[in-house]
């Protein structure tokens, strides 16, 4: 639900698209941005000065233009290293994390629909796991990040197929917010 | 390596290979030796709602241990011994004959006694009579096939037995319980998110197991009679992979609450845990032997998942499977002797058996989305889940990989996760 809530929002964001950059660590509280606060965003190019930290538009977790916005870690099969192309994003996320103490995120992690179901179950803790501790690492407290797995229950492509596999090799960064 | 014991003077033919749909199950093949015998349609059972003689040719062919002997142009048809037409039978190629009548007594129940009789020695190998209302002529027939499986194979039959599974339809999950045949499936619990991993308790009273209903895995015990549920592990982070002792006192579960996977026991009503690994790697899925001496598990504390036993009491972990890089989902037959589980080769994931005395691997299916392997208590079939044209559904093979068949009922959506459960007590 969450997450189909999220792409909805995203793509309205996309399609109101601004141009103007946003500061990746604008002082905005997260609690303070309801979904429904967030989702007209910027309905036009100005709208959305990076200084106006009152507006609802100016939060970087929903700025598609901000690498905050980017919530996915990708994994190859079997494994639970976070490839380096998405560290940028997950040090992004974590630098984030340091500076608005009250932020809280869920990592929820998921595999492919292959296998057992229980060892799937514990592979996806270990991808939010790992999601986690390269975050901790970088300074994020450990009570700011909640894990959780879903194995391979949750599935969000459902073609049996190695596109669909590879898209479900996953983590889901999730704000408290959201 | 699982050579069905046959007495010694009935002759063993080779099986043609039966291919004919019978109700929900779909035989897929097989080959091997099979126990030819003709079930004659028991006297007066046309009187009744059901053919019980039918239902125990069913069983008995699904079995893949015997071969059907046509009755039809048999007249009269015998019910008595002395009724018996020895050389037609034995030109029809029969080793056995079962003879049977079915006859009213006492509270509208009936009383259904049957025979089987030696074809060559024109003996009797066994008889029996139940006595059951006309709502259990299922289960009457049932016990009758397990009656005649066991007096021909020294085996226990399992067409008494019950498996349980879930059935995932849009976004509902249903826990459902049936025969093992698929027929008389009840909905034992529905969710809207997911279900998982259901087991038995070893008296077949209750199942356990994983429910998201709380949005994370939690482990839920659930009396079927009553339908009470219980929540015997909700700790931070994942509760999983619920197994009962053979005792039924205390379940092995996978617990992520001190870090990440690994295997706890705890009492059957719930309580603290009691830590059984401490590896740092991923351990879950365990199950106890059928001595409760053990416990297999699946850890990847070698860098890939593979099947490995520890103590009970604890200590350390001997690795069981070396054959490729991915060995999970382990089941332990009742005899102790073999672990089923799921092997991936080249991509695919299939039934294979590993026999502990010789370490020897046997990969039994040919399928390549397997899933979850569970014995039948008499260790001569294995339920499990796969897919066909993109559904999921649940297949069964013997322990010799020769006999398969699926379980098409009529349930729509994606069918997982079975577990066969345990003998009926009598």
């Amino acid at each position: 639900m969450k997450r189909i809530a999220l792409s909805t929002l995203l793509i309205a964001v996309l399609a109101a698209c601004s141009s103007t950059p946003m500061k990746e660590a604008a002082p905005v509280k997260v609690e303070d941005k309801s979904p429904k606060a967030a989702a007209p965003a910027p309905t036009a190019p100005q709208a959305a000065p990076a200084t106006q930290a009152s507006a609802g538009e100016t939060n970087p977790l929903k700025d598609p233009k901000n690498i905050l916005s980017k919530r996915s870690v990708y994994f190859d099969l079997d494994e639970y290293v976070v490839r380096d192309e998405f560290k940028p994003m997950v040090q992004a996320h974590a630098r984030y994390l340091t500076q608005n103490a009250s932020a809280h995120m869920t990592v929820q992690g998921n595999t492919d629909e292959r296998g057992s179901r229980e060892y799937n179950l514990a592979l996806g803790q270990r991808r939010a796991d790992a999601v986690k501790k390269a975050m901790t690492i970088l300074g994020a407290g450990d009570k700011q990040i909640e894990t959780v797995s879903f194995g391979e229950e949750k599935a969000k492509c459902t073609q049996s197929e190695e596109f669909c596999w590879s898209q479900n090799r996953r983590a889901d960064i999730v704000y408290q917010g959201d | 390596m699982k050579a069905i014991r046959l007495f010694a003077f009935l002759l063993v033919l080779l099986g043609l290979g039966q291919a004919q749909a019978q109700l929900n199950i779909e035989i897929i093949g097989g080959a091997g030796k099979q126990f030819p015998i003709a079930i004659v349609p028991f006297r007066n059972e046309n009187t009744l709602p059901l053919s019980v003689s039918q239902v125990v040719r069913d069983d008995l062919a699904r079995s893949g241990v015997f071969r059907m002997v046509d009755t039809t142009g048999v007249s009269p048809l015998p019910s008595e011994p002395s009724e018996i037409n020895y050389p037609d039978w034995r030109s029809r190629a029969a080793d056995a004959i079962v003879i049977g009548a079915v006859r009213p007594v006492a509270n509208g129940r009936l009383e259904i006694s049957f025979r089987v009789m030696d074809a060559l020695k024109q003996t009797q190998v066994t008889a029996l009579s139940v006595t059951k209302s006309t709502a259990e002529l299922r289960a009457a027939a049932h016990q009758i096939a397990d009656a005649i499986y066991e007096a021909l194979t020294g085996a226990k039959g399992v067409f008494s037995t019950r498996i349980v599974y879930v059935v995932k339809q849009g976004r509902r999950y249903d826990l459902q319980v049936s025969d093992a045949d698929g027929f008389g499936a009840q909905t034992v619990l529905s969710s809207n998110e997911p279900l998982m991993s259901p087991t038995w308790s070893p008296d077949g009273t209750h199942v356990a197991y994983v429910s998201f209903e709380n949005k994370r895995p939690i482990v839920v015990t659930q009396n079927l009679s009553t339908g009470t549920r219980r929540v015997v592990a909700q700790f931070r982070g994942n509760n999983s992979a619920p197994t009962w002792s053979p005792d039924g006192k205390s379940l092995a579960v996978a617990l992520s609450r001190d870090s990440i996977s690994q295997l706890y026991l705890l009492s059957a009503s719930g309580g603290e845990p009691v830590r059984l690994t401490n590896s740092g790697s991923i351990d879950t899925e365990p199950i106890f032997s059928p001595d409760g001496k053990w416990i297999a598990f699946v850890s990847d504390r070698g860098g890939s998942p593979q099947i490995y036993r520890i103590p009970v009491t604890g200590g350390d972990a001997q690795r069981l499977t070396f054959n490729g890089s991915y060995n999970v989902s382990p089941d332990w037959s009742a005899d102790g002797k073999n672990i089923t589980f799921i092997q991936r080769e080249s991509g695919k994931f299939r039934v294979a058996i590993l026999e502990l005395d010789t370490n020897q691997t046997q990969v039994l299916t040919d399928s390549s989305l397997d899933e979850s392997p569970s014995f039948a208590p008499n260790g001569r079939l294995i339920m499990y889940a796969t897919q066909v044209g993109g559904r999921g559904v649940l297949a069964v093979v013997s322990a010799d990989g020769r006999w398969k068949y699926r379980l098409t009922n009529s349930v729509t959506g994606d069918i997982r996760e079975p577990a066969w459960g345990p003998l009926p007590k009598n």
